[in-house]
C-alpha cells in the first residue's frame, strides 16, 4: 500500500481503494418526464382491468409455471386473479410490477410475493420465510401466520400479517410499513434502516438490534432490546398515524395505540460517526 | 442446507414409512446426498431390533473405502459370534443389502456393553437398537432409499427423517442422519444446522466414555442428549439444556419409543414449520413436507427461538 502521508490526493484515494476518475460511457439511469409519459415503458408491466377476473388452479404446476401463467393472464388484461391450491409452494406471485388484485386461496411457501411493485395481494393462509422480500410498493395481507424474515429489505408498501411472525421480521428494512396482528420472534427490525414496524402482540429478544433508523411500535411485552435500540416517547403524530394505519390494515379494532412502546435507533454505534474513512483510520 | 421432517400419530398407528418418504421427497431440493429414516414400528416389544452395517456405501468426500463383499461376510460371522458370547439370541435375521443387516434379538442385559462388543469389530456400526426404533439410512434421495429398503409398508406411530446435503463431512452412511442415541434403546436424532462447539463437546463426552462413530457435528446432539439422560435428566430437560450447551444454529428432532420432540436454537436461524392437532403432529423444514401428508388447507406456524416441545403418542 502506498504511503498515504506522501501521496498526492488522487493517489491517496486510489491507495484506499477509491476511484476519483471521471466515469465515461452511457448511464443506465432513466429519468421520468411527464411530457413523455405516453412513451414511458416500465419493463415487465401490464395494463390490467380490475373487473376482468380469472381463476387459476396451480395444484399441478411448479412455481415457474404458475408465475408464468399469472404473467400471461396479466398480459391478457386480467386485473383480478384468484390462485387456487397453492399448497405451500415456494416463490409464488413474485416480481409483479403493476397494479393487480391477486388472491391466494391457501398458503404459500418461501419467498412468496417477493420483489413486487404495486399489486394488492391477499393470502388466505400462511406464508413461509421471506414473504414479500424486497417489496417496493403495493399491499400484501396475510390472514394467518408468517415465517421468519417477513418483509426482509422491503423498500415501500404495506405488509400486513394478521397472525404471528417468526424471527428477523423487517431485517434490513429500507422503507414501507410492516404490521403484525400477533406476536413476533427474536431480532425483529434487525439492522433496519428506514420505515416502520408495528407489532400488536409480544416481541422476542434483541428487538431492533443494530438498527440504523426507522421506528418500531410494540403493543405487548418486549423480550429484550437489541444493541443500540432505545425507547422513545410516543407522540400525538405517532398515535394518529398508528390509528390510520391499523384501520387500513383491518386489524387492531379498539386497540389502544397510545400505550404502545416506541423503539428507535440510539445512533451510538461506531458506524454512525461522521468521520471520513481517512479520518477514521487516523482515529484508530 | 439439509431438510428434516417428522410426524407423530397420537392414539393410532399409520403407514409412517410411506408418509415420511413423501415428506422427505418433498424436501429433496434441500439435499439428496443421503436420506435417513428413524421409524417407530408396531411391535410386540419383546425383542430388540438391531439395524447395523458391516461396510460403507462410499460417496464424495468420504474417508471410508469400498470393500469386497467377502469382507462383509467375515465381519458378519464375527458379529454373530459376539452375539452368542453376549448371550443374545438371534430370533430373525435379514440381510437387506450386502452391507446392511437387520436382526431381531432376544437380549436383556446392559446395552452399552452390548454395543461396545459389537462395534469392536472394525467396520461394524450399530445404526439403531430398540424395541420399536429402526434407523435406515443410505445414499440417495428419499424415494431411492425407501425403495431400496422396502420402507413404504412399515406401520407405526411416529417417525423422523433427514434429507442431507453434505457440508461438514463426507457422503457416506456413517455421516448420514438419523443418529442413534447410543446407548439408549429407541432414541434417535435428526438435525438441520451447524454446531460450532462440536469438538469441545466431543472431547468432553469422549472422556466420559461416550462413543462417536462419525465426524458429523449432528451426531453430537444424540450423544449429548444420551449423556444427559444417563445422568438422570428427562428427554425434555436434556433438550432444554442443549439450548445453551450446544453452540451454533440448529433445529433438531429427537424421538423415543413413545414421544417426539423438537428444539430450536435461540437465534431461530433454522427453519421449522409445525402443524399440530389432537391426533397428528407433523413438522418439517418447509411447509411442502407437511402438505405431502395433509394436502388440504391447514393452520401451521413457525415455533419461536429457543422453543422446545415434546409430544407423546
Amino acid at each position: 500500500m502506498a504511503n498515504i502521508k506522501t501521496s498526492e490526493k488522487k493517489t491517496k484515494a486510489q491507495s484506499m481503494g477509491l476511484h476519483s476518475e471521471v466515469l465515461t460511457g452511457k448511464t443506465q439511469q432513466k429519468f421520468f418526464n411527464p411530457d413523455e409519459a405516453e412513451n414511458f415503458y416500465y419493463f415487465g408491466t401490464h395494463d390490467v382491468d380490475f373487473n376482468k377476473r380469472a381463476e387459476l388452479d396451480v395444484k399441478d404446476m411448479d412455481c415457474k409455471q404458475a408465475n408464468g401463467k399469472i404473467d400471461e393472464l396479466m398480459s391478457q388484461g386480467y386485473g383480478t386473479i384468484v390462485i387456487k391450491n397453492p399448497q405451500g409452494k415456494h416463490s409464488l406471485g413474485v416480481g409483479i410490477l403493476n397494479k393487480l388484485n391477486l388472491i391466494f386461496e391457501g398458503s404459500l411457501g418461501y419467498f412468496g410475493c417477493g420483489s413486487v411493485d404495486g399489486p394488492t395481494v391477499r393470502i388466505n393462509g400462511r406464508v413461509g420465510w421471506s414473504c414479500a422480500e424486497n417489496m417496493m410498493a403495493g399491499k400484501v395481507v396475510i390472514e394467518k401466520n408468517a415465517g421468519s424474515c417477513f418483509g426482509a429489505a422491503i423498500r415501500g408498501g404495506d405488509l400486513i400479517c394478521k397472525g404471528s411472525v417468526g424471527a428477523r421480521t423487517g431485517i434490513d428494512q429500507k422503507g414501507g410499513t410492516i404490521i403484525i396482528g400477533g406476536d413476533a420472534g427474536a431480532f425483529t427490525g434487525f439492522m433496519m434502516q428506514r420505515g416502520r414496524i408495528v407489532i400488536l402482540g409480544d416481541v422476542g429478544i434483541n428487538l431492533g438490534d443494530s438498527m440504523y433508523d426507522g421506528t418500531i411500535f410494540v403493543g405487548g411485552k418486549i423480550g429484550s432490546f437489541g444493541s443500540d435500540a432505545v425507547e422513545a416517547e410516543i407522540t400525538s403524530s405517532d398515535i394518529g398515524w398508528l390509528k390510520r394505519k391499523l384501520k387500513v390494515a383491518e386489524i387492531g379494532d379498539n386497540f389502544d395505540v397510545s400505550k404502545m412502546t416506541k423503539v428507535v435507533a440510539g445512533k451510538k454505534l461506531w458506524n454512525y460517526d461522521a468521520l471520513e474513512p481517512t479520518e477514521r483510520k487516523g482515529a484508530i | 442446507m439439509c431438510g428434516i421432517a417428522g410426524l407423530i400419530h397420537r392414539g393410532k398407528s399409520s403407514n409412517v414409512g410411506q408418509e415420511l418418504q413423501g415428506m422427505l421427497q418433498a424436501l429433496r431440493h434441500r439435499g439428496e446426498d443421503s436420506t435417513g429414516y428413524a421409524l417407530y414400528g408396531d411391535t410386540d416389544g419383546e425383542n430388540f431390533i438391531m439395524r447395523f452395517k458391516v461396510g460403507e456405501n462410499v460417496g464424495e468426500g468420504s474417508t471410508s473405502i469400498m470393500e469386497d463383499v467377502s469382507v462383509y461376510d467375515e465381519r458378519k460371522k464375527i458379529v454373530d459370534g459376539h452375539l452368542s458370547e453376549l448371550g443374545a439370541k438371534i430370533v430373525k435375521e435379514e440381510r437387506i443389502l450386502p452391507y446392511s443387516l437387520r436382526y431381531e434379538i432376544k437380549y436383556d442385559k446392559d446395552l452399552m456393553e452390548f454395543s461396545q462388543k459389537i462395534e469392536s469389530v472394525p467396520g461394524v456400526e450399530i445404526l439403531s437398537m430398540g424395541k420399536s426404533l429402526e434407523v435406515i439410512k443410505d445414499l440417495g434421495n428419499a424415494k431411492v432409499v425407501c425403495d431400496r429398503y422396502n420402507l413404504d409398508k412399515l406401520v407405526g406411530t411416529h417417525a423422523i427423517g433427514h434429507a442431507r446435503m453434505a457440508t461438514e463431512s463426507g457422503v457416506d452412511i456413517k455421516s448420514a442422519h438419523p443418529f442413534w442415541g447410543y446407548p439408549f434403546s429407541d432414541v434417535s436424532v435428526v438435525h438441520n444446522g451447524q454446531l460450532t462447539n462440536y469438538w469441545n463437546n466431543r472431547r468432553v463426552l469422549e472422556n466420559k466414555g461416550m462413543r462417536f462413530m462419525s465426524e458429523c457435528d449432528s451426531e453430537l446432539i444424540a450423544v449429548y442428549l444420551a449423556e444427559k439422560m444417563r445422568k438422570g435428566a428427562t428427554l425434555e430437560e436434556g433438550m432444554r439444556e442443549s439450548l445453551t450447551g450446544l453452540d451454533g444454529v440448529f433445529t433438531y428432532f429427537v424421538a423415543t419409543k413413545d414421544s417426539l420432540g423438537m428444539a430450536k436454537d435461540t437465534m431461530a436461524a433454522k427453519p421449522l414449520v409445525l402443524y399440530e392437532s389432537d391426533d397428528l403432529v407433523a413438522m418439517g423444514s418447509e411447509e411442502i413436507a407437511i402438505r405431502s401428508v395433509l394436502p388440504q388447507e391447514i393452520d401451521t406456524y413457525d415455533p419461536f427461538d429457543g422453543e422446545v416441545k415434546v409430544w407423546q403418542i
